[in-house]
């Protein structure tokens, strides 16, 4: 097996993985840095962000503000020192993008404009019209060209992490073009993989949305933490799952059930004022929203569309000018996908899977328990997120801590010697040699794409929006049992060159692991919370389970569940407030 | 849910079993308002596992599924299927190699868009702390159009120059990109883009065919941008010759 060796290797190069790559280039320039990627980077699915980025930036705010909001918002299962560190660098992550070109939309005056966004209470998301998460992707993208030190491993699967005593020594990879396997030596591995929302059957991730980092570092003993928080995106296109980015409600627009009522009203969101107001209506937080239309669809208020139950979101009344100045690409899309233009017509949404607020358990360095092995951006849980993120949130996440984990990998670098070379090889010829296995299996009637619709549909119906004890029981039967199954699938490609039949299983085994996770921790939090919300718990409990989740991988059953407290500095659990009595201001 | 079945004509080529290319067709069931992408995956979840393309978004933004349908380069998640007949043939893009089926190998142009030095050269390195650059929305606008490029290669198929010169011409995306930064008010990096620009791979070899416009699904304008870049290319030369000549 080809042997790669750098000082520092990070898997994905999506907006973390870039934003980490540079940050280790510019700490010290001497350092070999190896960047894998299962996609180019421009494809990573950080190109799809639409909204914005928030940093607090103007006068009338401040980093109180978007700490408490950011705490609040995730019900207090956020760790508050992260969120502090947090809001204190995320606006000059921001600055520094501006620098490297990023095109952010502008004042009359020349600074950065900014706009409303859910669950925020001051104007504060920075965005590049509707297509933000594209322009920082190409930035970071195109700005790491600068630096000769990121030697770029583009269209490399990375299958394992390499471990051993207690610290990671790199990774394995499957060269796509030839179906070659190679062992990356590295003395920190950072792992941006992103998130997992390809295990639900109705998301807006991206096709290499497969949680396979997640699954790497599980495997490897790192718990998964808080996966039982799925963020539902309240407003998705039917059908396809296509987002339609809260911007359209930050500039403006209602949503209407079946008698054009704007129904958030009923929900403790109110009152319904024509305007925007932060934190109230169509601007309150992502689980709020979701749930209240679970609500409305079991009182008979939603719409029966083809595609299910919809509730309608209103634009028309914004105007043409201002929906092709900031909503090109929402217009672009609705026309195309449900032949709704929002200048004219009412556009078709429902709630769709967006977000895992869960992941791979780090501390404010981004450091992981296993030495030398860090992760940033969505597959990692620090958490800022808590038990709901808000949105415009993760943008800023990527960069913050993106570029610490750069910086720590650095910094852990400098004290490694070289790993026990022996033990380095045997494992990385174990990796090779399961793949290898699975290639000459023989006879198995399971198929890649049946098993992952029973898991896809499995969890949308038992651990989706609201749950309890029944629906949750019976997924996890399923997910065991599509589990079982997997063993038993064959590869119909036997070939090298570019062989997606490999990649599409192994991404599912990735995603039964982190669907496990999911379900097991969300049978065990019997309480609500945030986007956790449990039908036969429905109050949030913070004597038993103000506490993080933490998932270990049992390779012979299922995960382990413990429990970590959570860091509680300045703000005391408290009710969470929107509507009126939120305060927010006009938008 | 009308559906409807169409005949999916696919280019296969998987170099270790096939000497050359040929065409595989496919019976796919489809619903009314699926694009080519959609049809491609049932046929890579229902019917054939060794077909191998490239996607990921479904909303036209990570540029991956370009692919030459009916003869045209498009992206195969804004091919809507109502706008074809019911055979839809299926191939990778022109002017690149076939890696395997409809995945083509780009290596050449990912060493093109390095090449023109897409990022921010700035006069001076402006301290964070001193707050972002001011831009105003008229000097956004400058350069706007020609950063919203996703690097699908349509234009790269429909460029005619690209395939005469065996790949030696740069290229309209790439070219778009330099144009980008050269017109990008923080920006003084014209002169040390400029010998790629002005070389005679770079703007002069473009002919104005427009081809790579017509099919950009981002309306980048690659064509335009080009053509503004010889201009300050032609200025860029004759002022360089002045200055010479007055020393
Ligand atoms: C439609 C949409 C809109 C959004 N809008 C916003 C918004 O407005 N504001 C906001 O803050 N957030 C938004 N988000 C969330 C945010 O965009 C993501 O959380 C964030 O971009 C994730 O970035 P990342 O770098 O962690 O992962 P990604 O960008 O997904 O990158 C992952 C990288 O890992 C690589 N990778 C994965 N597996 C492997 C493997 N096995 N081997 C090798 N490489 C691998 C991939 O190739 C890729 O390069 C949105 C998300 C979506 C889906
Ligand atoms: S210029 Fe247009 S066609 Fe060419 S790569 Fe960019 S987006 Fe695609
Ligand atoms: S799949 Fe991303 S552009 Fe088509």
């Amino acid at each position: 097996m080809q042997v790669i060796d750098a000082d520092i290797v990070i898997v994905g190069a999506g907006g973390a993985g870039l934003r980490a790559a540079i940050a280790v280039a510019e700490a010290d320039p001497s350092l070999h840095i190896a960047l894998l990627s299962k996609v180019y980077p421009m494809r990573s699915h950080t190109c799809a962000a639409e909204g914005g980025a928030a940093g607090v930036v103007k006068a009338n705010d401040s980093l109180e503000y978007h700490f408490n909001d950011t705490v609040s918002g995730g019900d207090w299962l956020t760790d508050q020192d992260a969120v502090d560190l947090f809001v204190n660098e995320i606006t000059k992550e921001l600055i520094q993008m501006e620098h490297w070109g990023c095109p952010w939309s502008r004042e009359g005056s020349g600074h950065v404009a900014v706009r409303p966004f859910g669950g925020m209470k001051i104007m504060r998301t920075w965005y590049a019209a509707d297509k933000t998460g594209f322009h920082m992707l190409h930035t970071l993208f195109q700005t790491s060209l600068k630096y000769p030190s990121i030697k770029r491993f583009d269209e490399y699967y990375t299958s394992d992490l390499i471990v051993d005593d207690g610290a990671c020594h790199g990774c394995t990879a499957i060269e796509m073009r030839t179906g070659e396997m190679k062992l990356f030596r590295g003395k920190s591995v950072i792992v941006c993989t992103g998130g997992a929302g390809r295990i639900f059957p109705f998301t807006t991730n991206g096709a290499i949305k497969t949680g396979d980092g997640m699954a790497m570092a599980y495997r490897a003993g790192v718990p998964l933490k808080d996966m039982e928080f799925v963020q539902y995106h309240p407003t998705g296109l039917p059908g396809s799952g296509i987002l339609l980015t809260e911007g359209c409600r930050g500039e403006g627009g209602y949503l209407l059930n079946k008698d054009n009522y704007r129904y958030l009203q009923d929900y403790d969101l109110g009152p319904a004022t024509p305007t925007p107001v932060l934190k109230s209506m169509e601007l309150g937080p992502r689980d709020r929203l979701s749930q209240a239309f679970w609500q409305e669809s079991k009182k008979g208020n939603t719409v029966q569309g083809k595609w299910g139950d919809i509730v309608w979101l209103d634009m028309r009344h914004l105007g043409e000018k201002l929906i092709n100045e900031r909503l090109p690409l929402v217009r672009d899309l609705s026309i195309s996908y449900v032949a709704a233009d929002p200048v004219t017509d009412l556009v078709p949404v429902r709630p769709v899977v967006h977000y895992m607020m869960g992941g791979i358990h780090t501390d404010i360095n981004a450091a992981t328990p296993i030495a030398g092995l860090y992760s940033a951006g969505e597959c990692a849980c620090v958490s800022i997120n808590g038990a709901n993120r808000l949105g415009s949130n993760s943008l800023g996440e990527l960069l913050v801590f993106g570029a610490r984990a750069g910086r720590f990998a650095v910094e852990h670098a400098k004290t490694v010697k070289a790993p026990r070379d022996a033990l380095v090889t045997a494992q990385a010829a174990d990796a090779e040699g399961r793949i290898k296995a699975l290639f000459k299996r023989s006879g198995g009637k399971q198929r890649v794409s049946q098993l992952k619709r029973e898991m896809n549909l499995s969890l949308e119906e038992g651990c989706g929006i609201y749950r309890d004890e029944k629906s949750l029981r019976d997924t996890v039967a399923v997910i065991a049992d599509v589990r079982a199954r997997y063993r038993d699938v064959t590869l119909e490609d036997k070939s090298s060159v570019y062989n997606t039949d490999l990649y599409q299983t192994l991404e599912l085994g990735a995603m039964i692991e982190c669907a496990e996770t999911v379900v097991h921790s969300a049978l065990l939090r019997t309480e609500s919370r945030g986007a956790h919300q449990r039908l036969d718990h429905v109050e949030r409990d913070d004597v038993n389970f103000l506490k993080h989740s933490m998932a270990y991988y049992n390779p012979n059953g299922d995960p382990r569940i413990d429990y970590h407290e959570v860091v509680i500095t300045k703000s005391q659990p408290a009710a969470r407030v929107y509507g009126a009595a939120a305060g927010g201001q006009a938008a | 849910m009308s559906k409807r079945t169409i005949q999916l004509e696919v280019l296969r080529y998987r170099p270790e079993q096939d000497k050359e290319p040929f065409f595989q067709t496919y019976t796919v069931p489809c619903e009314e308002e699926w694009v080519v992408l959609d049809a491609l995956n049932y046929v890579k979840d229902e019917i054939d596992r060794t077909l191998s393309f490239r996607w990921s978004c479904h909303m036209f933004v990570c540029g991956s599924c370009g692919y030459k349908i009916d003869g045209e380069p498009k992206l195969g998640c804004k091919a809507f299927l109502r706008d074809y007949g019911d055979n839809i043939r299926v191939e990778p893009l022109d002017n690149f190699p076939i890696e395997r089926d409809l995945v083509v190998v780009i290596d050449d142009f990912v060493e093109k868009l390095q090449s023109v030095k897409p990022y921010i050269i700035a006069k001076e390195e402006k301290a964070l702390a001193a707050g972002e650059y001011i831009q105003t929305p008229a000097q956004l606008k400058a350069f706007k159009q020609y950063s919203m490029c996703i690097n699908c290669l349509l234009c790269y198929s429909a460029c005619p120059q690209y395939g005469l010169t065996n790949q030696e011409f740069i290229g309209p995306a790439a070219l778009a990109l330099a144009h980008r930064y050269n017109m990008d008010s923080r920006d003084v990096g014209r002169s040390a883009r400029e010998h790629v620009l002005a070389a005679h791979e770079g703007v002069w070899e473009c002919s104005f065919v427009g081809a790579c416009s017509v099919v950009c699904p981002k309306d980048v304008d690659p064509a335009g941008a080009i053509q503004q870049a010889k201009f300050t290319s032609a200025v860029d030369y004759l002022t360089s010759m002045v200055g010479i000549g007055g020393k």
